[in-house]
């Protein structure tokens, strides 16, 4: 039987210290009419090769096509240590540390991680993680709520320069609790926040604006600006940074005058591989003086009974199975394995090493830029200093412009027709790392055939 | 178990050490378009050690960690079974890492046939109409199914219903949760025999039940045996059942929470469909739902039509309680749970709870035999039960946290500890499935041993344990001198919060 290990004689010997007739005889609590026969949309069993077959054949099917795309999920290096060691087992199979003297191996990775990730993003205090980066804006969302002192209104500032997918999690996480999110429009020029559109709302009680950068657009925000007006107003700042911008970019704990109060964004791309989706890991930091409105689980560093130095779970009373109805959150864990490679990842990588990842992604969306301005139609939108994102115009819908450059195994860029509609037909494309010349090159004449092969069929 | 310390990262740092066959070849051209306000000053603090380091740092840090891969941990409530390595190797090919999840569909469809049929295989063995795999653990699918009820009450004009009834054994996320859904939570008894006190729950069912939270079998460890009747006054009331699918392991291919009634439900993947639980998460907590809450399904849901799969977004489920995760859950947990359940098959379901079932029954047995009391002894238990040291505590004066961590010295993880609350010195012990009869054994006889030392040398169950890499820490002083970050020598301060 496959991962049950009882041979026959077990079964018989281990029944009859129950004092039980069969295996059966343990299920006489449940009423009969419930039980069930059969499964009928599961299949037979397949042994591991059988396994391994069909899932090579899946994966084969999908390909491994050049990739332009980010907005969110970036593709770095990943060294080869890092899910090496991410995957051992005493990692990868134990659980929350709960018991911490059989758990130090756990608790010290998170408390490194907890140190990197706050001196990354210049702030006091981190937790050990949350699930991404989306649900980590709706839970600095929360946080702001509970840590504002007077702000009564649950009103937050979201612009819409914060990626479409986060303001959708926020509304559908937060929205149950009454939160309201309102946008703030950016300027059409230059893909940032539109300050013109700040002064409307002096005087309100808000209780918190949101700030990305760079943003969903891969523009730079005014970053010291919008802080210093935010906390003039009385608000608090969230903000919601890439990681590994923050190598060469100012850490959201010096932005403006204060600093940022919260700060949460997706940790993806700190070793993290893409994997459609997920499993990723939301990373959140804070002022010491907000810690106590965290959600999330913390680890401290302490002493145990022999005055040696020790980790453990701390602060557990903000939490579910302490506080139940009147915990900060409901979340039980955190992306622990997503966290440990992210910790072996910024080890390895260094603060030399992380900025040179920055740096290189940096200037490859120039090289990319640079390129597909040469294009006849092809423009880049937004005027201002960028990271490692681009949007850029077409002369016609990205739709079957995109679909022609798949079809030869490039994947060029995200469209923004549906989430932008304003902006016309637009692309957003990243570039990191991982793209040589030659890949830009090849993405530059394929977006360059496919334009002019849908020109022919327009 | 290694009896040592290791340095903080930071210790072994020196200023120009570096891992640099990691990093990318310096750039060209410097980055000269970014303005000095909005670059960095200072670099951040991460350590500078070699590759050779950073492996043997992180090596041997997870060599002080317990593990399903080394040790027995019988963690109740958490299903530690073991995690096969073929899920692993499976869901880690290079063309499911390197996919990126705005990808089009046309280079997915190897990943979206293995999530659809998961949703079918998911559907199955709960009896449930819709599943959607976007939550990202066992709390997360639990908001998800209250936003659900609330959504359904809402879209009927039945605007008063914001109570959610949750009992008092209750896991503490399932009131977290209803108060995160903006709902007031009502707590009921359970009775004496362990099953929910069905008078108190007719009492305060009316017109504000919104829906009631249950576990089954339940957090004692037992089968709610009136499940049927619970079901008929809580939808007669008008209100719907969510099943907490924590204990799911229990019941796989005997019996389906659909059947019993429930409305909605979350399934830990990370428990009965062993994806790893990595030092805790990623999890996974796919929701399954009933006819009348299909069209609230948090969206992205895995569709097909015809042979070609594809993501069903806002245009397709419009009433959808929306979007949970910033793409689409945790894909690569879902790949692990779906080569698990492909390798179980179809005949293989049933196993897991008939033989996570014997082993707790097992165990619970020969525990009685060696002097422990169940706390519910006329019941059978289900993949777990409870024992309580009770007697122990007044007669001895050691407490189940003693007990507990004197089973770390005997290589043992330690059950759940004082989890349900209300049964006083509590162990909740699960044994699952994956564990042989020699392992058990063992534990059995660690559990007698310690008992005859509660009784002849309890001083020694007080300090316990004594061969982990640290013995009992301070709580107390961890959180009132934070130190939640390293910091330089020089500069090394407290900081009491």
């Amino acid at each position: 039987m496959p991962f049950i290990p009882h041979t026959e004689t077990d079964v018989r010997e281990m029944l009859a210290a129950i004092g039980a007739p069969s295996i059966e005889t343990l299920f006489d609590e449940i009423p009969a009419s419930l039980r069930i026969q059969g499964l009928d949309a599961i299949p037979p069993a397949l042994n591991e090769m059988e396994i391994g077959r069909l899932m090579s054949e899946r994966a084969r099917q999908d390909g491994r096509p050049l990739a332009f795309l980010g907005a969110g999920a970036y593709e770095h290096h990943i060294p080869s240590a890092v899910w090496a060691i991410t995957t051992r087992g005493e990692f990868y199979s134990a659980y929350t540390p709960y018991q911490a003297e059989a758990s130090q191996g756990t608790l010290q990775v998170i408390y490194e991680y907890q140190s990197m990730i706050a001196s990354l993003t210049g702030m006091q205090v981190a937790n050990a993680s949350l699930y991404d980066g989306g649900s980590a804006v709706a839970e600095a969302a929360l946080m702001a709520v509970r840590a504002h002192r007077r702000s009564r209104s649950q009103r937050i500032l979201v612009p819409t320069t914060v990626h479409p997918h986060y303001r959708k999690v926020a509304a559908a996480t937060a929205g149950n609790q009454g939160l309201r999110f309102e946008e703030l429009p950016y300027e059409r020029a230059s893909g940032r926040i539109d300050t013109a559109a700040l002064p409307a709302y002096s005087g309100e009680d808000l209780t918190a604006i949101v700030i990305q950068q760079p943003n969903f657009f891969g523009v730079l925000e005014d970053v010291d600006l919008l802080t210093d007006w935010a906390h003039a107003q009385g608000l608090l700042v969230i903000a919601v940074v890439n990681p590994t911008s923050l190598a060469i970019l100012k850490p959201p704990g010096q932005w403006g005058a204060k600093g940022a109060d919260i700060v949460v964004g997706e940790g993806q791309p700190l070793g993290v591989p893409l994997s459609s989706g997920g499993p990723y890991f939301g990373f959140m930091t804070t002022r010491q003086e907000y810690v106590r409105s965290m959600p999330g689980r913390i680890v401290g560093r302490t002493v145990d009974l022999d005055g040696k130095p020790g980790f453990t779970l701390t602060l557990q009373a903000r939490e579910q199975h302490i506080r139940r109805g009147k915990a900060t959150s409901n979340i039980c864990t955190n992306q622990g394995l997503l966290m440990t490679a992210a910790t072996i990842y910024l080890s390895l990588l260094g603060p030399v090493g992380l900025a040179r990842v920055a740096e290189t992604s940096h200037a490859r969306t120039q090289q990319l830029a640079a390129s597909a301005a040469r294009l006849p139609g092809v423009g880049v939108a937004f005027d201002g200093p960028r990271f490692h994102e681009v949007v850029l115009r077409l002369p016609r819908p990205a739709t079957a412009v995109l679909a022609e450059m798949a079809a030869g195994g490039v994947l060029g860029g995200i469209d923004l027709a549906q989430d932008y509609p304003e902006l016309g037909p637009a692309l957003l494309v990243c570039a990191t790392e991982t793209k040589t010349a030659a890949d830009i090159e090849r993405w530059a004449a394929a977006l360059g055939e496919a334009l002019a092969k849908t020109a022919r069929a327009a | 178990m290694p009896h040592r310390s290791e340095q903080v990262v930071f210790e072994f740092s020196r200023p120009g050490r570096g891992a640099t066959a990691q990093w990318p070849v310096a750039p060209e051209q410097p980055a000269a378009d970014l303005p000095a306000s909005l670059r960095r000053s200072e670099p951040p603090l991460l350590p500078e050690i070699s590759e050779l380091e950073a492996v043997r740092h992180f090596t041997r840090l997870s060599q002080l960690n317990f593990s399903i891969d080394t040790q027995f941990y019988p963690l109740g409530s958490c299903t530690m079974k073991y995690n096969p390595k073929a899920c692993n190797q499976y869901a880690m090919l290079p063309e499911f890492l390197g996919r990126h999840p705005l990808a089009p569909e046309s280079s997915g469809q190897g990943v979206l046939a293995c999530l659809y049929e998961l949703q079918e295989m998911l559907k199955d063995v709960t009896g449930m109409r819709g599943v959607s795999l976007t939550p990202m653990a066992g709390a997360h699918g639990e908001f998800a199914g209250v936003a659900m009820i609330r959504a359904y009450h809402r879209a009927r004009g039945d605007l008063a219903r914001n109570e959610i009834i949750v009992p008092d054994a209750a896991h503490g996320t399932n009131p977290a949760t209803a108060t995160m859904c903006g709902c007031i939570v009502r707590e009921i008894p359970v009775g004496a025999d362990g099953d929910v006190d069905v008078e108190a729950l007719r009492a305060v069912v009316g017109p504000k039940t919104a829906g009631i939270m249950l576990t089954n079998p339940s957090t004692l460890g037992v089968f709610e045996r009136r499940i049927l009747e619970v079901a008929k006054i809580v939808h007669d009331a008008g209100g719907l059942l969510y099943y907490d699918g924590a204990n799911l392991n229990a019941i796989l291919g005997k019996v389906r929470p659909g059947d019993m009634g429930f409305d909605v439900i979350h399934m830990n993947l990370h428990k009965t469909f062993s994806t790893p639980h990595g030092g805790g998460g990623p999890g996974a907590g796919a929701v399954g739902v009933s006819e009348r809450l299909l069209p609230f399904l948090p969206i992205p849901v895995v569709g097909r039509d015809d042979d070609r799969y594809r993501w069903l977004a806002e245009a397709d489920l419009p009433q959808s309680i929306g979007r949970l995760s910033a793409f689409m859950g945790n894909t690569g947990v879902l790949l692990r749970a779906y080569v698990y359940m492909r390798m179980l098959g179809r005949e293989g379901m049933s196993r897991v709870g008939e033989y996570a079932t014997l082993n707790a029954n097992y165990v619970l047995a020969r525990l009685r035999q060696a002097g422990f009391d169940a706390a519910y002894p006329e019941r059978r238990a289900s993949h777990e039960f409870i024992v309580t040291l009770k007697r122990q505590a007044r007669e001895l004066n050691v407490t189940a946290m003693d007990f507990a961590k004197r089973l770390l010295d005997y290589g043992f993880h330690a059950p759940t500890t004082y989890f349900p609350l209300l049964v006083p010195e509590c162990l909740l012990i699960e044994p699952t499935e994956t564990e042989s009869r020699e392992t058990l054994d063992g534990f059995i006889a660690a559990m007698a041993a310690i008992l005859v030392e509660a009784e002849t040398d309890a001083a020694r169950l007080k300090a316990a344990p004594y061969t982990m890499p640290v013995r009992r820490l301070d709580d107390v002083r961890a959180a009132k001198q934070l130190d939640l970050a390293w910091k330089p020598a020089a500069t090394a301060v407290g900081g009491t919060a």
